[in-house]
């Protein structure tokens, strides 16, 4: 269970107000999709959201805790660009975030410990699609490879959320549309919250289940500085019920069918890998 | 007609046209020796290439009576042990002291402009200041060369931390690093190919300031002996010991390029 909490957040540089007043509370397992005109404060929203920068005034809470004034495991991210370590290959690069937790002087797992770490990582390549890519170095993959990779990074370390900030927008329209249902598929799968930022309308819609549109509300033109963005509009674009209850009927269906094949339905690994199961997955 | 720029040689053509200029310079040495010779057959200034080769072959297999060794040998021995000693130290605290202060800002902000300040002293204006701390034996031609250059590899290596983008610190941290495993396994691999480069550019600087401090004072070492000789106009040694530096200087930063080549991959891959 994950929740976020903003509570009357500010984010002022000088004079300058960048956002004012935003309030907003996030239930477990959505996928929430920031959208805005450019230069609005998106971006400030989801760094302060990653401890980059801090609330000027008002705090944020996950889980009903103040999140730690510097960013931390818990929460995990993906940038438009420079999210993947040149120096390692695309298996390093997934195996560092384990290593640094595991050993902290060397910052490298050796013998069984490493075997073990290399077989998860390579999972979850496989699972992003980049498993004959494994000792390439990033700058041998294309964006939306280098895209997948900084993902199965940031998953590996199963953050409480994962934060993307612009992530597809430096990708051609055909890698974009897989990246679409690559991160639709691990948001199901890991049953986690992500946190988006977009400038991209159908995008957010289409990923998102709430959409929330940052914007200025008053402006005055002898001062534009004098009053920030806030949350001006919030969508609920799937709503929970439906989603629930659609996950629900593919479980029911499932268990239907494997009872009239006549086997225990406890047998089979979930089609739906929603509910319990997905929280004791590995 | 298009612009000259445009032209671009074919890569046996580059060949030769790399080749020209060295065979120009060889060809008026030669031209011009050999006339001098004809006025002079004793002259001093520019002789020819057949005793150049007389009195290098002396020097690298006859024992001088002076210092009973073989004089070639041992003045290179004596100059390079200056030059890695000082190269070597340096590169080491360029980079322990460029990743630690380029990396944590309130290092950065005590510690940069006072770099800055630093790297501006002319270091063969304190050799006085050396001679008289360190005496005249190796350690004061030793800090010399790390005067001279620490400074610049200090700064160098803390403009490539810099430049490592702020979304790959972050990321770490969102990892779990802590600043040791991000000095360890973020910032080092990334700045230690920058570091080789560094060095290389230093190689020119090095080689000044353990010429400069052997002229000087010493006991042996290739500028020892350039500027001992000079005062017998013995062109016949000057010359090829001016060569011989500077085919060790190229082989140096040659070996250096490989082992950037070898030991980082990535980086190659990266440039192209």
């Amino acid at each position: 269970m994950t929740t976020i909490r903003f509570e009357n957040v500010w984010k002022e540089y000088d004079e300058r107000v960048v956002l004012e007043q935003v309030n907003l509370s996030l239930a477990d397992h959505e996928f929430l999709v920031i959208i805005g005109p450019s230069g609005v404060g998106k971006t400030t929203l989801l760094r302060m959201l990653l401890s980059q920068e801090q609330p000027s005034r008002g705090r944020i809470l996950l889980d009903g805790e103040p999140i730690a004034t510097e960013p931390t495991a818990d929460r995990g991210v993906v940038f438009q660009r420079y999210s993947v370590f040149p120096h390692r290959t695309v298996l390093g690069n997934v195996m560092m975030g384990p290593q640094w937790a595991g050993a902290p002087f060397l910052g490298r797992f050796f013998g069984a410990r490493r075997r073990a770490l290399e077989e998860r990582a390579m999972a979850l390549l496989t699972r992003v699609g980049l498993g004959e890519h494994a000792h390439k170095y990033p700058a041998q993959l294309s964006g939306g490879m280098q895209q997948r990779l900084a993902l199965a990074q940031a998953l590996i370390m199963r953050p409480k959320v994962l934060l993307l900030d612009e992530p597809f927008g430096a990708l051609d329209p055909g890698t974009r549309k897989s990246m679409h249902e690559l991160v639709g598929e691990l948001w199901e799968e890991n049953r986690m919250t992500i946190v988006m930022v977009t400038h991209d309308l159908p995008e957010a819609f289409l990923l998102g289940t709430r959409v929330i549109a940052v914007d200025r509300r008053r402006n005055d033109p002898q001062a534009p500085e004098r009053f920030g963005a806030t949350i001006v509009s919030d969508f609920e674009a799937k709503c929970r019920s439906v989603r629930e209850s659609r996950a629900f009927e593919a479980e029911r269906e499932r268990v239907r069918l494997a009872l009239l094949a006549g086997t225990s339905p406890a047998e089979d690994a979930p089609a739906v890998p929603a509910f319990e199961t997905a929280l004791v997955k590995d | 007609m298009r612009r000259i720029i445009n032209y671009a040689p074919r890569p046996g053509v580059r060949l030769i046209l790399a080749l020209l200029p060295f065979i120009a310079v060889l060809a008026i040495y030669i031209l011009a020796s050999n006339a001098r010779l004809a006025v002079e057959p004793a002259d001093k200034l520019m002789p020819s290439f057949a005793s150049f080769w007389t009195t290098m072959v002396r020097m690298a297999t006859t024992v001088d009576k002076a210092t009973s060794q073989y004089l070639l040998w041992w003045d290179t021995w004596l100059s390079l042990q200056r030059l890695f000693l000082g190269l070597g130290i340096s590169a080491l605290l360029g980079l322990v002291l460029g990743i630690i202060v380029g990396f944590v800002p309130y290092l950065r902000a005590t510690f940069e402009p006072f770099f800055a300040a630093f790297s501006l002293i002319p270091p063969l204006a304190v050799l006085p200041i050396l001679f008289i701390l360190f005496g005249l034996g190796e350690a004061s031609k030793i800090v010399l060369i790390v005067f001279g250059i620490a400074p610049f590899i200090i700064r160098d290596v803390m403009l490539r931390v810099s430049a490592i983008p702020a979304e790959q610190i972050i990321k770490a941290q969102t990892l779990g690093a802590s600043t040791w495993q991000m000095i360890a396994g973020v910032v080092l691999p990334q700045v230690m190919p920058r570091l080789i480069d560094s060095v290389r550019l230093s190689l020119g600087a090095a080689w000044l300031f353990v010429i400069a401090a052997e002229a000087i004072t010493s006991e042996g070492g290739l500028g020892y002996r350039i500027f001992l000789v000079r005062r017998y106009l013995a062109m016949d040694v000057i010359l090829p010991y001016v060569i011989w530096i500077t085919l060790l200087a190229f082989l140096m930063d040659y070996a250096l390029r490989r082992l950037a080549v070898a030991a980082y991959p990535w980086d190659q891959i990266k440039a192209a």
